[in-house]
């Protein structure tokens, strides 16, 4: 039941927030923060517990929905759901207070978006039955296209629609090959089922497993983004308003990865054998080209957009090395980069705030007049671009040395991606904060919170950074219970 | 005709009396009020009395019509539908000018023929029912009749419909002339190669032509030239008729000619119904992207939903009825939701069907803004909405025949068509022009009866989009006897 309410609690907590917009500009803030926190403690209580070694799934709620066609509310949570939703809560609460001051135009339904949002990638995380996913999958749409059209940039359109159409096609790819799988399970098994667990004993050919899985990859290579799927990226994060930023690069970038490594590795292991090469090839372009174009850029949220397909790239490299280590780093690279990057699109809101502009060449020297603010952000450019002790390092090391195991070559490719990665940190740190104030900027300094957004952001990242342990603790168990044949048949 | 026939016959008798009673009492005293309240209770009546009949189905009615679980459910369907129209037409009628009171009287009629088509089991019978309901139609859609646009319509649907008739009635003489029988049960024999039936070139040509008359009223491509027109001259009561009952019932009797008994896989009616759908599909969604007038943009994305059912009518297999059914059902709630708002939205005698009057619809009517976003997300077919169990069922039905070239048409044909619905949400959502002065309805006075109707449907395209079950087993009973 816990699982369920994790989700409700969201859900009215956004219908909530609408009605009382009506009245109050600030209740909707107040009412989304409370229950991202409660869902928060929700989760760590979860976590407190400890996980079952006993079973798969430490926490389970099963009901029947539509018994016709065997599709039933089926949600489950392991390590690895755990994690993740803890991300998701996490990076709600920094998403919720980074637009605090920023969202004038109707708080209500803004914090309405933002609720539903989380709690369909919450659902995400915990379902499944293929329906249910897809269902979720879905409902994170709607309110995030909502959140960029009304609440962006510029372009907000533009990037709002493309974002929608991009997910839009490659998702109806995902429903029919999941649709396919299940005629499939039901002509060799004799019943209809969308149950994660069924479809795993459908016995399929080699060139069905192939397309089936490839359906899937599309829906997950458009949203991780996989190079050359990425291009709705770019746009998307900058035109998106911070807390959608925060959000499209913590979160929604995450649940590709997580439905490659939950559907994907599980149901087809021999066709993910087959196309691993491939993907790995992709994923070694996707660093190398993020991480040049995010050199080459001059807007801030743009820059920071491509160092995500950089480092989506090391998600995707590692889930394809297809070992434990990999897997494992994949994990800690997701939650580190969800931190890193949510932060660094918060810094370039607060930037945006008080500059009114994304351009660097607007920038430069405010270290001067905001010391604090630029330090932090000193901080998270530093973690984006590996360093040592930070999060992103030990995700990036792990996904290396697994990578390693399996192709040495690829590992040597994707290594080069730290090197870039300092190159464009650098840049950003050199025209932001560093250098002379030639336009003589004078802004205020950190606000509350700024600094309550700052402070756990950089803690976590630490933490991660210097004792990794008890996340590995609470992914390993997820990663082992992974169906033999898809993890270690490398090895 | 026995006592038992009339029993089950009785909610088109009723239905059929209530439009007699309504013009009898325009004859004595006109009052808009009093129609309308006389045709909802009709509806109800007949409504109700679908309960009675249900005691002595399935039975053959005469050799005309076949009265059993599936017509009953469809009638159900239509008689609710009529009534949602009635009351969002009693308050787009006020606004106008002119005689409101046969409006009434016109789509009673138009409804019983719908019935009758659903019902049809015979030639003779369908061709009675596609006339009482085009019919009524010529004079409903050219029912403001001082106004130009509607006389332009419903001229260029009185030919058109009129030309589709006659096709229909020489292609039922042609192929009478070879099989022989006039009853459709036998003719769907004829398609399915059945042995000792095969069909000349006289009866493949009486076919062609009555393909292009049904095709015609389902506004499929090639047939979907008057749409467009149609739908915009129309007043936006007829606009809904046209494409929820019109259309409904028409599909409604395609689905049971053609689905008595085995597949009509590989012959050639069925690559026709292919073709067709695949190229409404598509033709349909392309058509729609540039539209700046929404009842044009719906009208050719109307084309593309039927493109889409057609889908599930040539998947055959057991999920093809009932997939086709749910969507039917999807669809007319969503599109009779998306005209409902509309007319409430068009307070005089103008109506205001242009994106750009709907240019910060949300800052103005937060409420019925969301109720227009949810109608268009279903059409789009995204979650939470009954439209997208709709095409989730479609694409079970199609990959369970593996109709792959169809699927993929669809996929490719529902993200073109994403795109414009998004373009009517972002213009509901995007801010107020500076100079706005076009006022809508003002703040909180959206007639009752029309509101019960739209807030109804809302709540339907949300319960049949979360929890489908016991609908899909009321669909599933219903289908089991023709399929």
């Amino acid at each position: 039941m816990i699982l369920l309410w994790l989700i409700a609690i969201l859900i009215l907590a956004g219908v909530l927030a609408a009605v009382a917009g009506r009245f109050n500009a600030a209740a909707p803030r107040v009412i989304s923060l409370a229950a991202l926190v409660l869902d928060l403690a929700l989760c760590l209580g979860l976590w407190g517990r400890g996980l079952s070694s006993a079973s798969r799934w430490s926490e389970e709620l099963s009901w029947t929905w539509v018994p016709q066609l065997g599709i039933h509310f089926h949600l489950a949570l392991d390590g690895l759901g755990l994690v993740l939703i803890l991300l998701t809560m996490f990076l709600g609460i920094m998403a919720v207070l980074a637009s605090w001051n920023g969202i004038q135009r109707s708080p209500g339904f803004f914090h309405f978006n933002v609720m539903w949002v989380l709690a369909g990638v919450t659902g995400v995380f915990l379902a499944v039955d293929l329906f249910l996913f897809y269902f979720f999958w879905e409902l994170m749409l709607v309110p995030m296209y909502f959140l960029i059209a009304i609440w962006g940039y510029q372009r907000r359109i533009y990037a709002a629609v493309k974002f929608f159409l991009f997910t839009q096609i490659s998702s109806l790819l995902m429903l029919i090959a999941m649709i396919v799988l299940v005629i499939l399970h039901q002509r060799t098994a004799g019943f209809y089922s969308f149950d994660l667990q069924d479809l795993l004993a459908t016995p399929l050919a080699p060139d069905m497993e192939m397309l089936l899985a490839l359906g899937f990859l599309a829906a997950f290579a458009v949203k991780l983004p996989a190079f050359p799927f990425h291009t709705w990226l770019p746009d998307a994060h900058a035109e998106a308003p911070t807390a959608g930023s925060v959000i499209l690069a913590g979160l929604l970038l995450k649940t590709g990865a997580f439905g490659m490594l939950r559907f994907v590795l599980p149901l087809f292991p021999h066709a993910v054998q087959r196309l691993a090469p491939l993907m790995m090839t992709l994923a070694v372009l996707g660093i190398l080209y993020g991480a040049i174009l995010a050199f080459a850029q001059n807007d801030l949220k743009r820059m920071v957009a491509y160092t995500s397909v950089s480092h989506m790239g090391f998600v995707l490299l590692g889930i394809f090395a297809l070992n434990p280590i990999a897997l494992q780093g994949v994990v800690v690279q997701m939650v580190s980069h969800g931190i890193s990057t949510g932060a660094l699109f918060v810094l370039a809101g607060a930037l945006n705030e008080r500059l009114h502009s994304r351009e660097l060449r607007d920038m430069g020297g405010l270290w001067e007049t905001m010391p604090m603010l630029s330090g932090v952000g000193l901080f998270f450019v530093m973690a984006s671009a590996g360093m040592p002790g930070l999060g992103d390092f030990v995700g990036e090391f792990m996904v290396l040395l697994g990578t390693y195991q399996a192709t040495p070559v690829l590992s040597a490719l994707a290594a080069l991606g730290m090197i870039t990665g300092a190159c464009y940190a650098l840049r950003l740190a050199q025209k932001t904060f560093l250098g002379p104030n030639v336009h003589h900027s004078d802004f205020p300094d950190a606000r509350w919170n700024e600094r309550a957004i700052a402070v756990p952001m950089m803690v976590c990242l630490l933490w991660i950074g210097l004792y990794p342990q008890p996340l590995l603790n609470m992914i390993r168990p997820a990663i082992d219970n992974m169906p033999r044949q898809a993890v270690t048949a490398r090895r | 005709m026995t006592a038992s026939d009339l029993v089950a016959l009785s909610p088109l008798i009723l239905l059929s009396a209530t439009a007699l009673v309504v013009m009898l009492s325009i004859a004595i005293r006109r009052h808009h009020g009093a129609s309308a309240t006389l045709a909802l209770l009709g509806l109800a009546a007949s409504f109700a009395s679908l309960r009675w009949a249900a005691s002595v189905t399935p039975r053959q009615v005469t050799g005309l019509l076949l009265i059993d679980g599936y017509t009953l459910f469809y009638w159900g369907v239509l008689l609710a539908l009529a009534a949602a129209v009635v009351l969002l037409a009693y308050s787009y009628l006020e606004h106008q000018t002119g005689h409101q009171e046969e409006f009434y009287c016109l789509m009673l009629l138009a409804t019983a023929g719908g019935l009758v088509l659903v019902a049809s089991s015979h030639m003779a019978s369908l061709f009675l029912g596609f006339e009482i309901l085009s019919v009524s139609l010529y004079a409903l859609i050219a029912y403001l009749h001082l106004q130009r646009l509607p006389l332009e319509a419903g001229v260029k649907y009185l030919v058109l419909a009129a030309t589709s008739s006659a096709f229909l009635l020489f292609g039922m003489a042609l192929l009478y002339s070879e099989t022989g029988s006039m009853q459709l049960a036998t003719l769907a024999r004829f398609y399915m190669g059945a042995p000792n039936a095969a069909l000349g070139a006289a009866g493949w040509a009486g076919t062609v032509l009555m393909l292009t008359g049904i095709g015609f009223k389902l506004a499929v491509v090639p047939f979907h030239l008057w749409t467009p027109d149609v739908y915009q001259g129309a007043p936006l009561p007829t606009t809904a008729l046209v494409a929820t009952i019109s259309k409904g019932s028409v599909f409604a009797l395609l689905l049971r000619w053609f689905h008595p008994a085995g597949s009509l896989a590989g012959t050639p009616v069925w690559w026709a119904f292919v073709i067709m759908a695949a190229a409404s599909m598509l033709a349909g969604n392309l058509l729609a992207l540039r539209q700046n007038n929404v009842k044009r943009l719906l009208a050719y994305s109307s084309i593309a939903h039927m493109g889409y059912l057609m889908v599930a009518f040539v998947a055959a297999g057991p999920l093809a009825v009932q997939a086709a059914t749910y969507y039917l059902l999807a669809y007319v709630i969503t599109i009779l939701g998306a005209f409902g708002i509309m007319s409430v939205l068009c307070s005089g005698e103008e109506e205001c069907c242009e994106l750009e009057d709907y240019r910060g619809l949300f800052w103005q009517r937060p409420v019925l803004a969301a109720m227009f976003s949810a109608m268009l997300l279903s059409l789009a077919g995204i979650p939470l909405t009954a439209g997208f169990l709709g095409k989730f069922y479609v694409m079970a039905a199609g990959a369970s025949s593996a109709l792959w070239l169809l699927l993929f048409v669809l996929v490719a044909s529902s993200t073109i068509g994403l795109y414009y619905y998004l373009r009517v949400l972002v213009v509901l959502f995007s801010s107020l022009p500076e100079d706005h002065v076009k006022v809508m309805l003002p703040r909180g006075r959206v007639p009752a009866g029309a509101g019960f109707s739209l807030a109804v449907l809302v709540i339907l395209l949300f319960v049949f989009g979360l929890y489908p079950a016991p609908l899909w087993d009321l669909i599933r009973g219903i289908s089991a006897g023709i399929g």
